[in-house]
């Protein structure tokens, strides 16, 4: 058996995949990872809220968050795994352990229902997690130009956006080749942007 | 507390329903801050005592760098359960850890590189 007492382990380095239900997160995932997909959980306690409480103590409930991720070894000193956020479960945005220490994130789009990720791009946002946006061209979906997807989504205009198709391997890795690069050229932080920015709230409908 | 024997502790399609606690004794500060995708390795070094089953599967997942979401996985236990057990065997010398990733700052040019030439070359 190998020993690694004495030698330095590899690096682990994550991306968040994120974007609504059905998006091709688990596919994008699953198309560019060296493993199946696995799938970890985490309780996350949630304060109640509306329900007032008389002696002070906060009614709490417990729930599970559940994501899939993907591994790629890059090399002996660094790996990489990918993180699939949960596309249903609104709570994974209180997991802050599964965003935090990310490099940066990929939006998957799926322009048949672009309001599905709003609150992905919202999260990121108010973050300062850097994130592009890859629109996933699924079979008869109606193709948009870009631009029109930027609109829908009020993306500021350093956020690039690209398309893949989530099934092919070398689509994927395109996406993720995009997202490095972008993280490279946007070594400073975003003008006007804290993490103390106020969410904006996308609750436009794409026209 | 003597372990719970038999299968009526696991739920055949959701799988374990009370392990998460049983295996950590009810622990959930783990010993040794671990994150995620802290990286686990055994030393190969004994334990010096016998370990749990929980414990021995949980070593015989790190005989290759592996992350604690990985390990978790495999061991189909909820995160905080998993670095709980994990600690153990870290703070027993039987695995090594690497250090949590800061959750914040940017990553450097460097590391970025890195992932960059690693990507291209795939």
């Amino acid at each position: 058996m190998a020993s690694y007492a004495c030698d330095q382990l590899p690096a682990a380095v994550k991306l968040l995949v994120a974007g609504g239900f059905g998006a091709g997160k688990t596919t994008l995932v699953g198309s560019v990872s060296e493993i199946e997909p696995l799938t970890t959980e985490e309780l996350i306690t949630v304060a109640s809220a509306g329900i007032d409480s008389l002696d002070g103590v906060e009614l709490k409930s417990t729930t599970t968050v559940a994501f899939d991720f993907g591994r790629i070894t890059l090399g002996p000193e660094i790996v990489l795994y990918l993180f699939g956020t949960p596309g249903q479960d609104r709570y994974w945005f209180l997991w802050d352990e599964l965003s935090g220490g990310a490099l940066g994130a990929i939006v998957l789009a799926d322009t048949r229902r672009l309001e599905a990720c709003f609150a992905a791009v919202d999260f990121f946002e108010s973050r300062g997690i850097r994130f592009i946006v890859a629109v996933n061209e699924f079979d008869g979906a109606c193709r948009y130009e870009p631009d029109e997807v930027r609109a829908a989504l009020m993306l500021k205009p350093h956020v690039p956006i690209t398309t893949c198709d989530a099934r092919d391997r070398r689509s994927a890795t395109a996406v993720l080749v995009a997202l490095v690069r972008h993280l490279m050229a946007a070594g400073d932080p975003i003008p006007g942007l804290t993490p103390a920015t106020p969410t904006i709230s996308r609750n436009r409908k794409p026209a | 507390m003597s372990s719970p024997g038999g299968e009526g502790w696991l739920d055949g399609d959701a799988a374990r329903v009370v392990r998460p606690y049983a295996v950590t004794g009810g622990r959930t500060s783990p010993r040794v801050e671990l994150d995620l995708l802290s990286m686990i390795v055994a030393t190969g070094a004994g334990t010096g005592s016998h370990l749990e089953p929980d414990h021995e599967q949980a070593l015989s997942l790190c005989h290759q760098p592996a992350s604690v979401a990985e390990i978790a996985a495999r061991l189909r236990l909820p995160a905080v359960a998993a670095k709980v057990l994990l600690s153990d065997l870290a703070g027993w010398g039987a695995v090594r850890a690497s250090a949590p990733v800061p959750a914040s700052g940017a990553a450097s040019h460097l590391l970025l590189e890195r992932v960059l030439d690693g990507l291209l070359r795939l």
